[in-house]
């Protein structure tokens, strides 16, 4: 046995059999035909053609299904691909001109394509040959009759070993079979490591090339919370890890008892706690734990997921199901906060030297006006079916919060002139993650009904640490007495304003800072929904009062 | 031969939804049709050879089709581009 580390994306423990999801490399053979044997190999090519749009029609519907039409999308552009003409043909003409096998004919073909789009300027296009070799790789292993090896074919006790993970991938889970998740790549704010805690499931990401040393068939214990993986444990420490198992599991069988009780500290001071999460799909996870409204639906996702822009009412769908499902609880829902580590290639934002100072969220938006009024226009008819709030990210000042709500105003205006209804009760925030919003945020507060302070870039921006570099990992403290200062002077300027301040970055779920939050009187605390019943238990164990007189002696503040 | 010129609105461009509705559209006539721009054109029944045109919004493209329903086939696939995002 071996131990290696990476980086926790989300808690608990699990024991699992490896399945190893590599980029698969296909062999394919190569031999020459006779030209009679011609025909026969292009019927044989039909049927393949046929097998493979079929299973790309049944992955389609599966997601469509599962998580939506929007996630499903990416298999019904790979369909076309496939069936495209000119794809087709040639194949068919290699394998007559050629005399070569319908594989080798498909290798050839899939090299002629993907070539002609990685070269492609646009950022969009060249994730096409990227798509060009995944149906290529489809069509050849149907050809030779080989299995596909999906996740979804998964039927035994699982953790999923990968590179990365990609939304294709992750939507075909079955939660039944697969225990937990390990990627080589990505840290805790990567697209596995959002989704891992979102749908509770042990995950351990960013494990680097020590992850090279796990095969195929391997036993693995994974450790979530501390980022540890022992593989092919020792019988001691099977044992060992039961009895964890265990203590987690009376843990979480402990927090259903909170499970409609209030989040009020010891001495009645109400802390509403609400959920983060990402996509409509999440929407039972936040009911199940109780939480008390969506503090934070990051909106990116219905772009990243999909392989070009979600149209208007794309969106409308998958913010419906957030409010109508909440049933009258608050959903904020944050408007597209593209850039920094979070890229979307149709978009076609060239990369920048500094991309966390660059050109990213509201400041894409402002310019990008039609991509934004799309948005709007999308929320804004979603409010008529519960309690919408809407959230702007990035802001630095009065200016670009002033021009979001005309903008805002002008959707709601051209919707009611149309004769859709709109929601005359929708709430107008804003996140505050910049230095400079910090600095204004008295004046910010006369312009907004709430404050969400996103504790993951503020605290970056504040201690100039990249949150991405491992090398100053220890320097990106979120309990560091600069960044604790900035969200208390916020707290002041909100309550001052007579508005509202929340918490939606990973801090929020930090029970270390529970006392802290509750001393400065934070109003509302969004979690991924699988901490908010911890996060309930630790504030209901406070007194506030006390954690307000111990504030300079806990946090030199 | 009937033939459309037109600058493209949608934010993305011709991507891939838009260019497979455009190939759907094109397959119910009977004309030979192309799009093209910057001098180079493709037939608009052909998904990779249109995404490799690299139509972006602000572009200009011509749509030209030859044939016995030429007229309806061009106003046809304008259409597409016009309303597809």
């Amino acid at each position: 046995m071996s131990v290696i580390t990476g980086i926790s994306a989300s808690q608990g423990v699990a024991i699992g059999k490896v399945f190893l999801k590599k980029e698969e490399q296909v062999r394919v053979p190569i031999y020459t035909l006779a030209e009679a044997e011609i025909p026969k190999e292009i019927a044989r090519l039909k049927e393949g053609l046929d097998k493979t749009a079929q299973a790309l029609q049944n992955l389609h519907d599966k997601a469509k299904a599962d998580v939506g039409e929007d996630e499903a999308r990416i298999f019904d552009v790979h369909r076309m691909l496939l069936l495209d003409d000119e794809f087709v043909e040639h194949i068919e003409t290699t394998i007559q001109n050629e005399r070569v096998n319908a594989e080798e004919a498909v290798a050839v073909t899939e090299e002629v394509f993907a070539n002609m789009f990685a070269n492609m300027e646009d950022a969009y296009l060249r994730e096409r040959a990227a798509d060009i070799k995944d149906i290529s790789k489809r069509l050849i292993l149907n050809l030779l009759g080989q299995e596909e090896k999906s996740v979804a074919g998964i039927d035994y006790e699982a953790i999923i070993v990968a590179k990365d993970l990609y939304p294709s991938d992750t939507i075909q889970i079955n939660k039944n079979f697969v225990k937990g998740l390990i990627t080589l790549e990505g840290g805790k704010m990567s697209h596995t490591a959002i989704l891992a805690r979102t749908m509770q499931l042990p995950a351990v990401v960013g494990v680097g090339e020590a992850g090279d040393e796990i095969q195929e068939g391997d036993i693995l214990i994974l450790d979530a919370k501390k980022g540890e993986i022992i593989i092919n444990p020792s019988e001691a420490e099977i044992e060992e890890f039961k009895k964890k198992q265990a203590e987690f599991e009376a843990y979480q069988q402990e927090l259903l008892k909170y499970i409609g009780t209030e989040s009020v500290t010891s001495d009645g001071q109400h802390i509403e706690i609400c959920a983060n999460i990402g996509r409509p799909s999440d929407v039972p996870a936040v009911l199940e734990n109780d939480a008390e409204g969506v503090g934070l639906f990051r909106s990116e996702f219905l772009y990243m997921d999909s392989p070009e822009m979600p149209t208007e009412e794309e969106q409308y769908q998958a913010y419906k199901i957030a409010v109508e499902g909440l049933g009258g609880k608050r959903v904020i829902i944050r408007t597209l906060d593209v850039g920094g580590d979070k890229e979307i290639p149709y978009l076609n934002i060239p990369k920048e030297e500094n991309p966390f100072l660059g050109y990213r969220a509201v400041r894409v938006c402002l310019e990008m006006k039609d991509l934004f009024k799309t948005q709007l226009r999308a929320l804004l008819r979603s409010s008529v079916h519960g309690k919408l709030a809407i959230m702007i990210p990035m802001i630095i000042s009065v200016d670009e919060v002033r021009r979001s709500k005309e903008l805002i105003a002008e959707c709601k205006a051209e919707l009611l002139a149309e004769g859709v209804a709109v929601s005359d009760d929708i709430e107008v925030g804003i996140m505050i993650e910049t230095p400079a919003a910090v600095m204004v945020a008295d004046l910010l507060a006369k312009e907004v009904d709430f404050f969400s302070v996103g504790t993951n870039d503020l605290t970056q921006y504040i201690l100039a640490a990249d949150r991405m570099n491992p090398k100053i990992a220890d320097l990106y403290d979120t309990c560091n007495p600069a960044v604790l200062r900035a969200i208390k002077k916020v707290a002041d300027d909100a309550h001052e304003a007579g508005i509202w301040i929340g918490i939606c970055g990973e801090s929020g779920a930090d029970t270390r800072l529970t006392g802290f939050f509750a001393a400065i009187g934070i109003d509302e605390l969004s979690v991924s929904p699988s901490s908010v019943l911890e996060v309930r238990k630790t504030v209901q164990s406070i007194n506030a009062a006390e954690q307000k007189a111990n504030l300079h002696q806990n946090w030199n503040i | 031969m009937k033939s459309i010129e037109m600058s493209i609105t949608n934010e993305a461009g011709i991507h891939a939804r838009p260019a497979g509705e455009i190939v759907k559209k094109a397959k119910e006539f009977s004309s030979t049709i192309n799009i093209s721009k910057d001098g180079k054109a493709v037939g608009a029944t052909k998904l990779m050879s249109l995404l490799s045109l690299g139509v972006k919004q602000g572009d200009v493209v011509t749509i030209t089709a030859e044939g016995d329903d030429e007229e309806a086939a061009a106003e046809a696939i304008a259409h597409v581009i016009r309303t597809e995002h």
